[in-house]
């Protein structure tokens, strides 16, 4: 499979990974919700981060602006600035084993969401709760799947 | 896009811009995009046309929905549809005789008033939109809606349903719309208590069922099963639209302000169809059209404002409605710190007819 397939792929299942994100649900299950776009990003920057990365990343925060209504490029720094850590990190984070690795993407999250946090309170809508937090353990737990089944997408390296 | 194409075919690490250099442009780009979104105007146009690329997305994502929806309508029996006719003829009967009643009040109202011409109807025009997307983040309370500026929505109209204030327009994109609800923590909405008309503000308390009235002071006349109305202050809602029912007030000892907790009156959590309405300006329930009220406001908000000039840039932005409920929010508050002061909201005289 050359990078031309792969891109296709990243592509797809970026938006496969975008549409999770924003399917209704009912109101208990949002707040437990993974971030899936955020996870397909960080699998493809780490596993293909010449093909996708930086502008995966932004562009993914900038549809997440968009669906989700909040400040126009707040979603898109927050996913840009993990996409680097995992691009200029994914030699270290591949030799990992999974579980391992869940833990380096709860880390990446908590710095999502925590700058998310911070651009929120910059902007004056400080109102937030600790539920927000609730994704990135949610997430982090989902990894070995989001792994797993993304591996199946892309030839071995 | 450009970004993607140019690292497709070079995968030799160290050709093209560095990681770093790269993520430097992108998040100047972003921070860039926030100050524009916060601040300046023009970005509601980058903003439209992002939202006209997202309706399809939109419409796929809730088609699932929106197919069961369908299916349960189309294989309803024609018992249960028989059932629910009788039960709409007989609701539409009750509504024709209050209506006569209500009519006759009207009439009664304006000889009171001494107005000569009979009053138009409140409402211009009015549209059905349906709900196509909810936010579904913690906190945040929107809906996405499939009507846009191609069927005359605009930004601050009103969304209501049959039975209460839901929420209003906050961005508009050619096909679909997003609406700010009132339990929106970002929401401030000003609401009068029917019983004995105390004014204050409504905040939204960011989940579907609560509204919070976190400016009433201790001893103000609240109690549960109050039932708040729009008090037309706004410059978005006319007054005497019903908002939220009192569910639950608590004072403490020690402190000067109330909590107050209201449920709205609107079915907010299961909203499938919305009401946008166009108010008549000349009728003198109506709300006053935002510049006049602005005009009006200014002399009274003027020295709160001298400090902060974001706020104004704020409501220009977010509109007239919000900017002055935010100011009056500050007021409110002034007003409120001292225990003896009897009713929390001193706002500006526009809006009352």
């Amino acid at each position: 499979m050359n990078t031309r397939e792969n891109l296709v792929m990243i592509l797809l299942t970026s938006v496969i990974g975008l549409v999770l994100n924003i399917l209704p649900l009912p109101t208990w299950l949002t707040a437990a919700r993974p971030a899936f776009l955020v996870l397909v990003v960080l699998y493809w920057s780490t596993m293909t981060p010449f093909v996708a990365g930086l502008a995966l990343g932004f562009i993914s925060g900038l549809a997440l602006d968009i669906f989700q209504g909040s400040l126009l490029g707040e979603h898109a720094l927050a996913l840009c600035f993990v996409t680097y850590l995992a691009v200029r990190f994914h030699l270290l984070m591949r030799a990992k084993p999974l579980f391992e690795q869940s833990l380096y993407v709860f880390a990446a999250l908590l710095i999502y969401e925590l700058l998310l946090w911070v651009v929120d309170g910059w902007t004056g809508r400080s109102l937030s709760s600790w539920l927000r937090w609730v994704h990135t353990a949610t997430g982090a737990l989902l990894w070995p799947v989001i792994a797993g089944v993304l591996g199946r997408f892309h030839a071995p390296r | 896009m450009a970004g993607f194409g140019t690292t497709v075919g070079r995968p030799i690490y160290g050709r093209g811009p560095s990681p770093g250099l790269r993520f430097t442009v992108y998040a100047i780009l972003s921070l860039v995009l926030m100050y524009l979104d916060q601040r300046a105007r023009w970005s509601e146009r980058i903003r439209y046309g992002l939202e006209a690329a997202a309706y399809p997305v939109q419409v796929a994502v809730n088609s699932p929905a929106a197919t069961w929806h369908w299916l349960t309508d189309s294989f309803a029996t024609r018992n249960s549809l028989r059932a629910q006719n009788l039960q709409l003829q007989q609701h539409a009967h009750e509504l024709e005789l209050a209506n006569l009643r209500l009519q006759s009040l009207e009439q009664e109202n304006a000889r009171l008033r001494e107005l000569r011409a009979a009053l138009p109807p409140l409402a211009k025009s009015w549209l059905i939109a349906e709900v196509i997307g909810v936010e579904a983040v913690p906190l945040r309370q929107r809906l996405i809606i499939n009507k846009g500026t191609h069927d005359g929505v605009h930004v601050n109209q009103a969304v209501v349903d049959g039975s209460g204030v839901l929420g209003q327009v906050v961005h508009v994109g050619p096909w679909s719309s997003e609406v700010i609800l009132i339990t929106d923590p970002e929401h401030a909405l000003p609401v009068q208590i029917t019983r004995n008309e105390l004014r204050t503000i409504a905040v939204g308390s960011g989940s579907a069922d609560e509204l919070l009235l976190p400016y009433l002071a201790v001893n103000s006349d609240v109690k549960s099963g109050d039932v708040l109305t729009s008090s037309g202050l706004g410059g978005v809602f006319p007054a005497g639209f019903p908002v939220a029912r009192v569910i639950g007030v608590r004072r403490e000892a020690n402190q000067l302000l109330a909590q107050v907790r209201a449920e709205p009156l609107g079915h907010i959590a299961a909203a499938r169809e919305v009401l946008l309405i166009d108010f008549e300006p000349t009728h003198p329930a109506a709300p006053p059209s935002s510049a006049a009220l602005i005009e009006g406001a200014e002399p009274v908000v003027a020295p709160a404002k001298t400090g902060s000039p974001s706020s104004e840039s704020g409501s220009t932005r977010k509109g007239a409605a919000k900017g002055s409920a935010a100011a009056k929010r500050k007021n409110a508050a002034a007003a409120a710190t001292p225990p003896a002061a009897a009713p929390a909201a001193t706002p500006p005289k526009a809006g009352k007819p």
